[in-house]
């Protein structure tokens, strides 16, 4: 398309001054300030990061964010792909996709507060409100105390309304790349006697490897960035923190713009290599056009 | 005949598995509709499931609740500012993405390929990265705290990953078209709004429908650019408030998160279609 020299910047203009201003500036800035102290007018070299190595609280946040991603990523990316490959069998696939699939248009907020009811404890003297509780009580358990028992099964409970909000889009993804498997490949391994299972394992998931990779990935950088679940939640109270709502904490509540900083960086670092893995993605899918 | 039934009865399991999945997904929601309509002794005194022993008995529910967190604690003014925070949000970034987009798609120009990587780059990057440079420059223009500090932040924020999923579409449409109607003497304004949008409606629903969920839902960018005060918090903030005010009166808590639900709830099943489409464009690209 013929254009003159300057058309192309008219276009991108607004959107580069944005980007600039509201992402790359502030990162670099960031950067920058996390090795000046709290109100960043005295310089501190690496202090705050020793701080975010060596603090209890920061640390139990890194063993917690490793929880996640151990328990969160292939639990939703697992029962995404189950759940995909189920409903492919059965005629209202389209319903049960749409309920799985829905709690991904609601808030975080409003999937604390579902969850937070459905935890609801109270002493075993009274009636149990939150289901899981009552359910206990029917099969004369005592009641727990889900969102405050340390340090597992708190941590557990939170992640595993991260899997209810997620699966879904995990879900979504998987079943449109397992459609798009040739149905006479599967067909051809039954006639040859393959039973489900070995074509599940030897057909299925090899073909499905590159999008499953890419929801990998994708959850990866979801759970290292997760906040608002705990925030609602628990804020972070019994061992429950992580890196995100410790951010906002010395942000906000402790007006530590320099350990705030520190902390933002190593959440940026520990997402790098996702970066480097979705440019290079990107790089070849250029290079097929 | 016979075989179609053998067929039926070994689809039980995997029917039943499949129908409890969906029960467990379901389940919490109902508890949540369910209580925000009983009365607050009720949901104090027994589970939500006990209304289903008398199933033909309506007379537990009340809209008392609604009531009460709509106008008395101010989840109507929260949902007003989260309709003016959302749509002016969700309009300004799609208008600058779409030019970015065509630009990136169709134009020659310097460092455009460069430019695009660094773009496929900052998708992720966490925001916390950016909120304290930007919430002091805020702070110097007197902007925190408004809505238009938050509709350009949301905009800053959205940019990344709108102009990625336009590009995609964009780029995909038929190079005959930019030929032909170049050739017939139109400028490339004329091209975008002639040809480039109308073409695009499809990935503009798309990617409208996402944003919008992305500001609504949003609670971190909110805190940290609007802060807590009821005349501009929107409903996320407001409600994680209440969750730590009202921490036991789950008949508020629960028909207060409804109301922030209803609206992606019906967007979310009318344009369903438009929002996978989206989800689809955005990670796998074919």
């Amino acid at each position: 398309m013929r254009t003159r020299k300057i058309t192309p910047w008219l276009y991108i203009t607004p959107a580069v001054f944005l980007l600039t201003f509201f992402l790359i500036y502030p990162s670099i800035y960031t950067t920058y300030i996390s090795l000046f102290n709290y109100n960043s007018e005295k310089f501190v070299g690496i202090k705050n990061y020793l701080y975010c190595f060596t603090n209890e609280i920061m640390l139990t946040s890194f063993r917690n964010n490793a929880l996640w991603v151990i328990v969160f990523v292939p639990l939703t990316v697992f029962l995404g792909l189950i759940i995909a490959v189920l409903v492919d069998r059965v005629k209202y696939e389209s319903i049960i996709k749409s309920l799985i699939f829905m709690p991904m248009a609601i808030s975080f907020v409003g999937a604390g507060v579902i969850w937070k009811f459905v935890y609801d404890y109270r002493p075993a003297s009274a009636a149990q409100t939150g289901i899981l509780n009552a359910i206990r009580a029917a099969l004369n358990l005592e009641p727990l105390p889900w969102l405050i028992q340390k340090p597992w099964l708190n941590n557990l409970c939170l992640i595993m309304v991260g899997v209810w909000i997620w699966t879904g889009f995990c879900m979504v993804i998987l079943s449109a790349s397992y459609k798009s498997i040739p149905r006479e490949l599967l067909e051809a391994a039954r006639v040859d006697g393959a039973n489900e299972f070995k074509i599940f394992w030897k057909i299925i998931l090899p073909l499905m490897k590159p999008t499953l990779a890419v929801v990998a990935t994708t959850m990866i950088i979801n759970v290292l960035k997760v906040f608002d679940i705990v925030y609602v939640m628990t804020n972070g109270n019994f061992n429950t923190e992580v890196i995100a709502n410790r951010m906002y904490k010395e942000m906000f509540i402790f007006r530590n713009y320099g350990r705030a900083s520190a902390i933002a960086v190593i959440l940026l670092v520990l997402i790098i290599p996702m970066i480097i893995i979705n440019i290079q993605r990107f790089r070849e899918q250029e290079a097929i056009r | 005949m016979m075989k179609k039934l053998i067929s039926t009865f070994s689809k039980v399991p995997l029917n039943l598995v499949i129908i409890i999945i969906a029960l467990i997904w379901i389940l919490p929601s109902v508890g949540l509709l369910v209580t925000s309509f009983r009365p607050s002794a009720d949901v104090a005194a027994s589970g939500w499931w006990t209304i289903f022993e008398h199933p033909f008995n309506f007379t537990w529910h009340t809209l008392e609740n609604y009531q009460e967190v709509i106008v008395k604690i101010g989840i109507g003014k929260a949902f007003l500012n989260s309709l003016l925070i959302t749509i002016p949000a969700t309009i300004i970034p799609i208008l600058i993405a779409s030019f970015a987009a065509y630009a990136f798609a169709w134009m020659e120009f310097p460092g455009r390929r460069l430019l695009f990587i660094i773009l496929v780059g900052l998708l992720v990057v966490p925001l916390q990265m950016t909120m304290i440079p930007v919430l002091r420059i805020f702070n110097k223009l007197g902007m925190a705290g408004t809505f238009p500090g938050i509709w350009l932040a949301h905009t800053g924020y959205g940019l990344p990953l709108i102009i990625y999923l336009l590009y995609n579409f964009i780029s995909g449409l038929p190079s005959e078209l930019f030929d032909s109607s170049s050739i017939d003497g139109a400028t490339s304004f004329q091209i975008f709004f002639k040809v480039v949008i109308p073409l695009s409606v499809p990935a503009l629903a798309s990617v409208t429908i996402f944003q919008f969920l992305w500001v609504w839902n949003d609670l971190l960018v909110a805190l940290v650019y609007l802060g807590g005060t009821p005349a501009v918090a929107p409903l996320t903030v407001r409600i994680s408030a209440l969750v730590g005010s009202y921490g036991q009166d789950w008949e508020l808590l629960t028909a207060a998160a409804f109301v922030s639900m209803v609206l992606p709830l019906v967007l979310f099943l009318g344009l369903q279609r438009y929002f996978v489409r989206g989800i689809l464009a955005g990670s796998v690209k074919g």
